[in-house]
């Protein structure tokens, strides 16, 4: 669908940037607004004396940060092990169940109204009912609920990147007299891979969010989730955005390295089918 | 709209566009573009201009200058008179691209009607237009369609009537018959030689067709690339007045006089570098 | 108006935050003799879908050891004792049942039903919060690029963390922060955390849209000498409404998870996150009633969801678009 016009170098007008500048801005402009945002809360608690209840300075969670440190660490291994489980499950569940569909109708048709109800229920709803069944003092129904929160991204790309075939290589194929397992590992496959680990990137976020949130419902203690609360409700604020702040990086480094895997392949491999 | 009337009729000794030594420079990011190269063109009031040349020779390019989408880097450019920009404020021209460009959510008629909406036209004087326009281009049974409901051909006739929906003097087409068939393409612009006859507008029109601009057209702009510059201005000798422009029929395609044209054309286009244009290409 | 056609939003904001969304696919192409009974066909096969659900639930409690399945000391399946996993028989009866042994009590379900307005009610209140917050800043994000540059990565990089990790510590300005004659309620809290989870998907959704537009329809608008207004009002709204809907779709489904789980941190009474606590905590001795809250916790999401696509059958004729692509 794209017009020539589009094709065309973008044109140099009164009040446009240079390709330079917009290059420099695009990194100068977030950083600037990030300062912005953090000198502006410094200046909201040292100086207007905004309540410590409603908004810790940043050099107090920074002092909390280093002083619990020990229980921070162990946390984020908690939840980070819990969202790691949860993520590996989904997304073995969600690619075999997204390639069973893809070649059964039937399961598709089952499947599809199932997943999508799944995207926009309260899957954490499920975490005291799964403590009760694995027993209390497990953490598998925090991975249960990760697992749960991250089936659902990848089952939904990966069955996309399976209809990703055009006609034109499903018919070279048919030329070919191909096997369906050479089909699939030279065709469906490849293509379908950005889409895949595009669904594993989404999930790595949303697994770290169920993991941590799914400790606020109950079971055993210990982890990111259960150290704000307590933290919060024992009015040790600054401690508990010590917390938040951990989970932030934890849900960050999840982030980043499911990234830097999905650039890795995606190096090694052009794309072949293209984003949606 | 009256006052604006007796102002169009003040200026209309001038020519609808007059480009003099404008060139264009795109800035990317491997480096400078030169896309137009001292471009010097009149074309006359109720004209019909073609430019033609190969991709990359700046025939889009000098079209959305005319019509203030693109800015000249250098060189002096009036439209009626105007400045490009005040051309444009006063809608003193009608454009069709490519593609149709209809708005997917309204009907034929609502998209008809946009330009007169846009500038206030009231809404009963806007149906009565509508109507008209959609009669011209012989779509009037379709004017509560969508345009996802309509074929390519029917979605450009559109396009062309939305163009020509407040009568403008000058009509820009891009290649508006560039994604059609054959068939559909020849069909359309047997009908714009009606509606520009008809509607006595100056037209300057986009093609990398050979046939279709012989056909359409007064006078040829044939343009090389790299940089783009008006390599020769072929004037047609299928006659240049409006009523002539009305027998243009659909016999012209198969008469000697036209294969002519189209072979002066051809030569224009392919013809020695070295031989034609003010500046060759020889110290590339 | 600078705008270029072709203004690229990175691959992650795509990824990270519509991605979800776009894949309930809408319904296709309205009317048609045949439309009526592919809707009854999707419904029975969704229907076949739970039904496999079920199945797989009632069949592991049939053949599950009671005790589930340890390995390496850890449980991977879990206990079939009726305890752990009540028949799914017994969770619908359940709802039927009087919630406590008084004589006074009302129905299990009723008492979900209210619990879930509640919820719905403050989830609702956040996501126009949301919607309000996030369609502004696309709307300034599109109009100047120094702004899309400056705020669109914090928005991107917000997705992928744990937010809501703030519940609790939003709870702690309950009743305790007065402007005037103002003052935070509790459920504020609630409706404050539903927002923010409701407005990212909203902004990069609406930021998508406004910026959806063709060049040559902006070029178009651009010849007929259309201000930002009028270009805003005549292309860039109707443009944006296929990539408005799944985002304030997605937008309610997170201000749902968001209200559920703020008032699980934040102990609000009421709604159905204080239920759900509550009723687990008497499972030992009620296994079936814990689920309760649970479906209407479902309930809720697909109530929520299902409003927004209910606008998205109003709007139809905006979506002309998806069709066609």
């Amino acid at each position: 669908m794209a017009t020539p016009a589009v094709t065309r170098p973008r044109p140099t007008r009164g009040h446009g940037p240079s390709p330079r500048t917009e290059t420099t801005l695009r990194i100068v402009a977030p950083v600037a607004v990030g300062l912005l945002v953090l000198g502006a809360w410094q200046f909201l608690v040292s100086v207007v004396g905004v309540s410590d209840y409603l908004l810790p300075s940043p050099a107090s969670i920074i002092e909390e940060f280093a002083a619990y440190w020990p229980s921070i660490a162990s946390a984020m291994l908690i939840t980070g092990a819990n969202s790691l489980v949860g993520l590996v499950i989904g997304s073995v569940l969600g690619i075999a169940l997204a390639a069973l569909a893809a070649r059964w109708r039937p399961v598709d048709r089952m499947s599809a109204p199932v997943v999508a109800s799944l995207a926009v229920v309260p899957i954490v709803a499920l975490a005291p009912v799964l403590n009760s069944m694995f027993g209390a003092d497990s953490q598998f129904g925090r991975q249960a609920i990760a697992a749960l929160a991250s089936f659902v991204p990848v089952f939904i790309n990966t069955l996309r990147g399976f209809r990703q075939t055009t006609p034109v290589h499903r018919e070279l194929m048919r030329a070919y007299a191909a096997t369906p397992g050479q089909v699939l590992r030279t065709l469906t496959l490849p293509t379908a891979r950005p889409f895949i680990l595009t669904g594993i990137r989404i999930a790595s976020s949303l697994a770290v969010i169920s993991a941590l949130v799914a400790e606020y419902f109950g079971g055993p203690r210990g982890g990111l989730g259960s150290l704000i609360s307590t933290s919060a409700a024992s009015s040790a604020y600054a401690r508990a955005w010590a917390y938040v702040v951990a989970s932030i990086a934890l849900g960050l480094l999840f982030y980043l390295v499911t990234l830097g895997l999905e650039r890795m392949l995606q190096r090694r491999a052009p794309q072949a089918g293209g984003r949606p | 709209m009256s006052g604006q009337t007796g102002f169009r009729e003040a200026r209309a000794a001038d020519a609808a566009v007059e480009i003099s030594g404008v060139d264009k420079v795109f800035e990317t990011r491997s480096g400078q573009v030169q896309a137009l190269d001292t471009i010097e063109l009149t074309v006359a009031a109720g004209e019909f201009v073609s430019l033609i040349g190969p991709s990359g020779c700046g025939k889009s390019t000098l079209m959305r200058i005319i019509a203030d989408l693109d800015e000249p880097t250098g060189g002096t450019l009036a439209v009626f008179g105007k400045s490009a920009r005040q051309a444009r404020l006063d809608q003193e021209y009608g454009i069709a691209f490519q593609q149709a460009g209809l708005l997917p959510w309204r009907t034929v008629a609502a998209n008809v009607a946009l330009p007169l909406e846009l500038h206030g036209v009231a809404s009963a004087a806007r149906a009565s237009r509508v109507a008209e326009l959609l009669e011209m281009v012989g779509l009037s049974d379709f004017a509560d369609r969508y345009p996802d409901q309509l074929s390519g051909g029917m979605q450009q006739r559109v396009a062309i009537a939305r163009a020509l929906a407040e009568q403008p003097r000058l009509l820009l087409m891009d290649e508006p018959f560039g994604a059609l068939d054959e068939m559909t393409r020849e069909k359309m612009q047997t009908e714009l030689v009606r509606i520009s006859a008809e509607t006595g507008a100056a037209v300057v029109f986009v093609t990398h067709s050979i046939p279709e601009a012989v056909f359409l057209s007064d006078r040829v702009v044939v343009m090389s690339p790299r940089p783009g510059r008006v390599r020769e201005i072929v004037p047609m000798r299928l006659g240049t007045d409006a009523s002539a422009r009305a027998a243009r029929t659909e016999e012209l395609r198969e008469e000697r006089s036209f294969f002519e044209m189209v072979t002066a054309v051809r030569e224009a286009l392919h013809g020695s570098p070295v031989a034609t244009g003010p500046r060759g290409v020889e110290h590339r | 108006m600078t705008d270029t056609g072709v203004r690229e939003t990175s691959a992650v904001t795509d990824a990270a935050a519509m991605t979800p969304a776009r894949d309930i696919r809408p319904p296709r192409r309205p009317g048609g003799p045949g439309r009526v009974r592919r809707g009854f066909a999707q419904w029975a096969w969704g229907l076949a879908g739970l039904l496999v659900v079920v199945l797989v639930w009632e069949g592991y409690k049939l053949l599950g050891p009671a005790d589930g399945v340890v390995v390496g000391g850890a449980r991977v399946l879990p206990r079939t004792t009726d305890l752990a996993m009540p028949h799914v028989w017994e969770m619908i009866g359940r709802l039927a049942e009087p919630v406590t042994r008084s004589p006074s009590a009302q129905p299990l379900w009723l008492v979900v039903a209210l619990a879930a307005l509640t919820t719905l009610g403050i989830a609702a209140a956040g996501w126009l919060v949301g919607v309000v917050v996030g369609v502004g800043l696309a709307l300034v994000m599109q109009r100047w690029r120094i702004a899309e540059w400056g705020i669109l990565p914090w928005i991107v990089l917000s997705q992928t963390v744990p937010l809501i990790a703030f519940a609790p510590v939003v709870k702690s300005w309950g009743s305790r922060v007065e402007i005037g004659a103002f003052e935070w309620q509790d459920w504020m809290s609630v409706a404050l955390i539903a927002s923010y989870l409701a407005f990212f998907p909203i902004a990069i959704g609406a930021l998508k849209g406004l910026q959806s537009p063709d060049r040559i329809h902006t070029e178009l608008m651009q010849s007929y000498a259309a201000g930002y207004w009028q270009t805003l009002v005549k292309l860039r709204l109707p443009a944006a409404v296929p990539y408005l809907l799944p985002a304030l779709r997605l937008g309610a489904a997170n201000a749902v998870i968001g209200a559920v789980v703020a008032e699980v941190s934040t102990g609000l009474q009421g709604g159905i996150g204080r239920i759900l606590i509550q009723f687990a905590g008497q499972a030992s001795g009620d296994p079936a009633k814990a689920w309760g809250p649970i479906f209407g916790a479902i309930v809720l999401g697909l109530v929520a969801a299902g409003s927004v696509a209910l606008l998205g059958v109003i709007l139809k004729d905006y979506r002309r678009t998806e069709e066609a692509a």
